[in-house]
């Protein structure tokens, strides 16, 4: 064992603060490894920010792969007859075709076509989803199955413990964990194996637009699990992740978080503040060919008066990233058009990135950002041309082979 | 399919129903009107409760109004009264009865006499101003267009020009409790009880509740057969009424089925096309109209699937629970109350406010009061249609009876039954032994029955949340709905509820309106 500050002391001998967090099905062995006991809460469970660099745990889902306890995502059972047309009139993509055994990413609107959340649904039968989100939808939810005699929803977050298996190693770690076949599941595929005393499902998921799965599994094999990948991921580089190294992986994937690039309808409250699918670059997952679903006429005004903001990816002049700044349309600051809503200076992309929303008259001419940054307390302005991205700027041709390369 | 097709259907064959039937089909639409018990009429069907006796269940026509039976030419049709206006008769335990008749105030006190003549000015203005709004589409409140503005403009500068004075008091006074009315106006507690009873029949209200009593009370005065404020009664009993607006829209061309349930509406490509019948028939169509309650409308009908999650939850959140229960008596014999000389006006019994407020605690809590509230009515003494000479019918409304009293209606309705005739007894003393039969409809034989939800009269509560523009709620205020070629056109939407048939002809201007 190496020595280090951590294995010198005992896990209870770390100041921990109770804050009334709870631990996740995986606290026995992530929180030793919390260097600095650096957690934040998350849905009400103890969530590591980071364990010992973000930076190292970063290049791990780039370069290896990375382990992140996913567990207290929200995750709720849809299951009955009715639970299809529930899902279908809620969401935006046609939950009719979405087939068994899959995971599809969705958004959920007000009438207004406002967008509530994001998150993915897994197609467990044909009458059983599971759905994933960051946020608590329950309220929500029960609204929309009012008038669906024959649906039971319930919070199975506690039901299942979750680990993310994310970067170029994973399938080669998974395949060496026994998980025979593993290599032939397509993106968004799920396929399930008996484990231990029971069964562990994964899904070809995630949430850092690499080559990457997520594993679920009965709470009380939690340890288990996560020993059995550390042990034999050691050859494969495995690192556990904290949540900023995910903030990182992301936004180089162009995935959207929400609080942070979209604000929640139902928790906004000034009129124009919340979003569409529009606004959030989402129209791929509009379905305006599959019948009503909640908010599709407000949806369907709006598409077509074409007026609606635009996030765009921008790679922004200059290596400083761009947290907060203000957008113009020309470089002398004088007509602003939008703010950057979430930037990093990406170390695999080399590039300055960022997701900013412009006014929508303004997406398709020229865009600056309005960058501050410090240097020993010194502010310095510096006003950086933007490039329009179309494509997500981190997308290796491993996160959608099948089988991927062993790496 | 069936081949035929028309410009509009519409599902169910009550007053309302008929009325949008009637002017749809005069302005030459080619209407079907598709009616899901035998019998047309819902619940202002004249029924035969007893072997020869007749009752509908609704029995009087405040509400109507002379321009529909002129549009509709209903006399021509059939359609008369059996009384101009009923006198309302407070019932005295001592046999010291109040009259109110004529626009006079007779048995209270002097002063009681003569602050009556107030409040019936007053309120009389008040109502005249409301008229502004019960004959047209509400407006909307956002993104609406200049008609709508127009509306909400009209019935502004009506307020306006009520003067300073009583402009104040409409503003003041249109969510006031009736208690709190009748308090500022009247000394006499027999009176005030009578006199409040108006605000609160047919909904969740008694005189202490607040939220716009005034305002159903308003309604309650929109109509002018007898004028402002006047009862009329309908010959052979609101069918009577039903049967006139049934031969108008034949003889202006509309079809009419009886014994027709419709399953549901078919939609499609989220637009509403026709109808599916129970029998499997299926009958396409411009417009749908639904003369149902909004429940019913939208989730059996309908169908939740087509519609937005907020506004279905609008619909389903609409308080539908009746606390009214009706019961027919067929009597062998004219019924005689103590002190009166003939039962021929409208008769209330409850002697004071808090009586009637009791009733409601109860009811509240599920329960069942021993001392209710009733509303008598002895048409036969008006009417020779209803039973044979020399015997009477009593229609009886009773407050309050809660649709889901705990322990369910079975374990009540004898209870229920015996306390009005115990009631009654107390000033007719006879009347038990006059009685051959009996009909007691409570909340929940009035859903089974007549297919309305919770069995409430005016197809859900009628208050300041779910008026004008918010009745059913927003998003279905003016007869259509979010789904294109459905519309409503019952006692859910505005105005609301009574025997009025402003609803469907409101729905049917509107739909007239909109072709244009």
């Amino acid at each position: 064992m190496p020595l280090t500050i951590a294995n010198l002391l005992k896990p209870e001998q770390i100041a921990h603060v109770p804050n009334g967090s709870l631990g996740s099905p995986f606290h026995e062995r992530t929180s030793p490894l919390n260097f600095n006991q650096a957690w934040e809460e998350w849905n009400g469970f103890l969530a590591a920010n980071y364990y010992r660099d973000e930076h190292l745990e970063y290049f791990s889902t780039r370069n290896t792969c990375g382990v992140l306890d996913v567990s207290p995502m929200n995750k709720y059972r849809f299951k009955g007859p009715d639970a299809e047309a529930m899902l279908n009139r809620m969401v935006t993509r046609d939950v009719t075709k979405h087939p068994v055994n899959t995971v599809q990413y969705n958004i959920w609107c007000t009438d207004a076509g406002r967008i509530i959340d994001d998150g993915t649904i897994f197609r467990l039968s044909q009458d059983e989803f599971m759905l994933t989100c960051a946020e608590p939808n329950m309220d929500w939810f029960q609204l929309a199955k009012v008038g669906f005699d024959h649906v039971d929803i319930t919070d199975m977050s506690h039901e299942l413990a979750a680990l993310a298996i994310q970067g170029p190693t994973s399938c080669a770690l998974l395949k060496a964990m026994g998980f025979k076949g593993i290599e032939n599941a397509k993106p968004f595929d799920i396929v399930k194996f008996p484990y231990l005393d029971g069964e562990i499902m994964i899904s070809r998921t995630g949430f850092t637009g690499d080559l990457g799965y997520e594993l679920w599994i009965d709470p009380k094999n939690a340890i288990a699990l996560w020993d059995d990948v550390f042990s034999t991921g050691k050859i494969f580089g495995v690192q556990p992740l904290g949540l900023e190294s995910l903030e990182k992986a992301r936004l180089e994937a162009g995935f959207l978080s929400p609080y942070v690039d979209f604000h929640p309808a139902l928790h906004t409250m000034d009129k124009g503040n919340d979003h569409s699918p529009f606004e959030m670059a989402l129209s791929w997952i509009v379905n305006f060919n599959k019948g009503h679903f909640t908010g599709r006429a407000a949806l369907l005004k709006e598409k077509q008066a074409g007026k609606h903001r635009r996030l765009l990816k921008l790679d922004i002049e200059g290596n400083k990233a761009a947290e907060s700044a203000i957008l113009y349309r020309d470089a002398a600051c004088q007509k602003q058009i939008g703010y950057v809503t979430s930037a990093m200076w990406s170390p695999v992309v080399k590039a300055n990135i960022a997701l900013g929303l412009v006014e929508g008259k303004y997406a398709d001419g020229p865009i600056y950002a309005e960058v501050y940054h410090q240097k020993e307390l010194r502010w310095i302005r510096k006003v950086c041309k933007c490039t329009k991205k179309t494509k997500p700027f981190w997308a290796p041709a491993r996160a959608k082979q099948t089988p991927p390369a062993d790496t | 399919m069936n081949n035929k097709h028309y410009d509009a259907i519409i599902i169910g064959g009550g007053h309302n129903g008929l009325a949008c039937a009637g002017y749809l089909a005069k302005a030459g639409k080619k209407v079907l009107v598709l009616e899901a018990a035998e019998q047309l009429g819902g619940l202002g069907a004249t029924r035969e409760f007893a072997p020869g006796f007749k009752a509908s269940v609704a029995h009087t026509l405040p509400q109507l109004t002379n321009k529909l039976v002129n549009d509709l030419q209903l006399r021509k049709h059939g359609f008369e009264l059996a009384a101009n206006s009923l006198a309302t008769v407070a019932l005295s335990p001592a046999g010291q009865h109040i009259t109110i008749a004529n626009g006079e105030v007779q048995g209270a006190s002097a002063a009681d006499a003569e602050s009556y003549q107030a409040y019936k000015r007053l309120l009389g203005r008040f109502a005249d101003t409301m008229d502004a709004t019960w004959h047209k589409t509400p407006p909307v409140m956002t993104d609406g267009g200049f008609k709508d503005a127009s509306t909400l403009g009209m019935f502004g500068l009506k307020v306006r020009s009520l003067g300073k004075t009583d402009m104040r008091e409409f503003m003041r006074m249109i969510f006031l409790p009736a208690q709190d009315m009748m308090d500022e106006f009247f000394e006499t507690p027999l009176l005030k009880a009578a006199l409040s009873w108006d605000y609160n029949v047919g909904n969740k209200l008694a005189p202490r509740s607040p939220n716009n009593a005034v305002l159903n009370q308003l309604l309650k005065m929109s109509g002018d057969m007898s004028g402002n404020g006047e009862l009329p009664l309908p010959k052979g009993g609101v069918g009577g009424l039903i049967n006139a607006l049934a031969k108008s829209a034949k003889a202006y061309g509309a079809e009419i089925r009886t014994g027709s349930p419709v399953a549901s509406v078919i939609v499609q490509d989220m637009q509403a096309t026709g109808v599916s019948l129970e029998n499997g028939e299926s009958i396409s169509a411009n417009h749908i109209i639904s003369n149902t309650d909004p429940k019913t409308s939208f989730f059996k009908l309908l169908g939740v699937q087509h519609l937005d999650v907020e506004f279905t939850q609008r619909i389903n959140r609409l308080r539908m629970n009746g606390l009214v229960s009706k019961v027919h008596l067929a009597l062998n014999a004219e019924p005689k109350f103590t002190g009166l000389n003939k039962a021929n006006g409208r008769i209330i019994i409850a002697p004071t406010m808090q009586y009637i407020e009791n009733a409601f605690d109860q009811a509240k809590y599920k329960g069942l009061g021993e001392d209710l509230a009733l509303e008598v009515i002895v048409p036969s003494l008006h009417d020779n249609s209803l039973a044979e000479a020399g015997k009477h019918v009593v229609s009886i409304q009773v407050q309050y009876t809660p649709y889901d009293i705990a322990g369910g209606w079975d374990a009540h309705r004898s209870t229920l039954l015996e306390n009005v005739i115990k009631t009654l007894e107390q000033y007719a003393p006879d009347i038990r032994s006059q009685i051959v039969a009996s009909e007691l409809l409570t909340p929940v034989d009035l859903e089974q029955q007549f297919r309305v939800t919770g069995g409430h009269w005016h197809h859900g509560e009628f208050a300041i949340d779910a008026w004008w523009m918010n009745r059913p709620a927003y998003g279905a205020s003016q007869y259509k709905s979010p789904v294109a070629g459905f519309y409503n056109c019952g006692a859910g939407s505005h105005p609301g509820g009574g025997i009025m048939g402003a609803a469907g002809a409101n729905a049917a201007n509107y739909i007239l309106k909109e072709e244009k």
